[in-house]
């Protein structure tokens, strides 16, 4: 197998905090449910581009089978979450979560 | 060189996308700037010679996370006309907020001194003979304790869709 001569970490811990920051900062903007899921989404994804780069890195296969992990816990994640929100969408006829404020009182 | 090219222009696609997602006004326009994303991640991935997982990650991401939010988006019935305001004071914040979380991590992560370690020797790691002697090795339980996780997610997502009948 031809060796991939790679570019160096620090380009990719850059990308993992600009593309984290990218999901934190939708979570803050968005309103709408569905949307923030997808941006939670997208903080695993640079969590997980990150691990895969230090496994590089460090050659250690280790933190592959993490990143295996988490997306088996992402997948999970997901299937509940929608489904959750079905039922809150059933129940208020809306996703935005400015219409969940009963436990602010 | 050809690998720092690709490098870059899947970065650029990845910001880019991933920008999109927060800022489109419909929810299935996100969806897809969300799945261009992933593709560009998994480009990333082939680029770190981590071949199985950028393979399991277009299977899990693209293909089952991302039809499962297709489907609510299709079932909710949701576009541009349903999706709530938000105040302009609380988008400014948000904006700011996420800026300097940003900048943190890179402050935080611009000095740091990587340890330098014989890289490449062993290039092989991400192939799926050597991921899967460590899956089935080491990760044994953790491994079985997901597939109960998966197991119970199934029942939660099945229980929480029945209507319920007071």
């Amino acid at each position: 197998m031809e060796i991939i001569k790679g570019v160096p970490i620090t380009s990719y811990i850059l990308l993992s905090s600009i593309l984290f920051s990218i999901g934190a900062l939708g979570v803050l903007y968005r309103r709408n449910a569905l949307v923030i899921f997808m941006c939670i989404e997208l903080m695993l994804n640079a969590v997980n581009l990150l691990l895969v780069a230090f496994s590089r890195q460090f050659n250690d296969s280790n933190a592959q089978v993490f990143v295996f992990f988490i997306m088996a816990v992402a997948a999970a994640e997901v299937s509940v979450g929608l489904a959750i929100l079905m039922m809150i969408y059933r129940n208020t006829k809306t996703t935005d979560i400015d219409a969940l404020n009963k436990l602010k009182y | 060189m050809i690998t720092q090219y690709l490098f870059y222009f899947l970065t650029f696609i990845a910001i880019f996308c991933a920008l999109l997602v927060v800022f489109s006004k419909n929810p299935i326009y996100s969806a897809l700037y969300l799945i261009i994303t992933f593709f560009a991640t998994a480009g990333q991935y082939f680029l770190l010679n981590a071949q199985f997982l950028a393979a399991v990650h277009i299977i899990v991401y693209a293909g089952a996370i991302m039809v499962l939010f297709i489907y609510v988006i299709m079932m909710l019935n949701l576009n541009k006309e349903v999706e709530p305001h938000k105040s302009n004071i609380t988008k400014i914040t948000a904006t700011i907020c996420g800026c300097v979380l940003g900048l943190v991590f890179v402050a935080a992560l611009r000095d740091t001194d990587i340890a330098e370690v014989s890289e490449y020797s062993n290039p092989g790691i991400g192939l799926i003979e050597k991921l899967g002697n460590v899956l089935f090795g080491a990760y044994m339980v953790p491994f079985e304790i997901s597939a109960i996780l998966f197991l119970s997610a199934m029942v939660g997502a099945v229980f929480l869709s029945k209507k319920t009948i007071h």
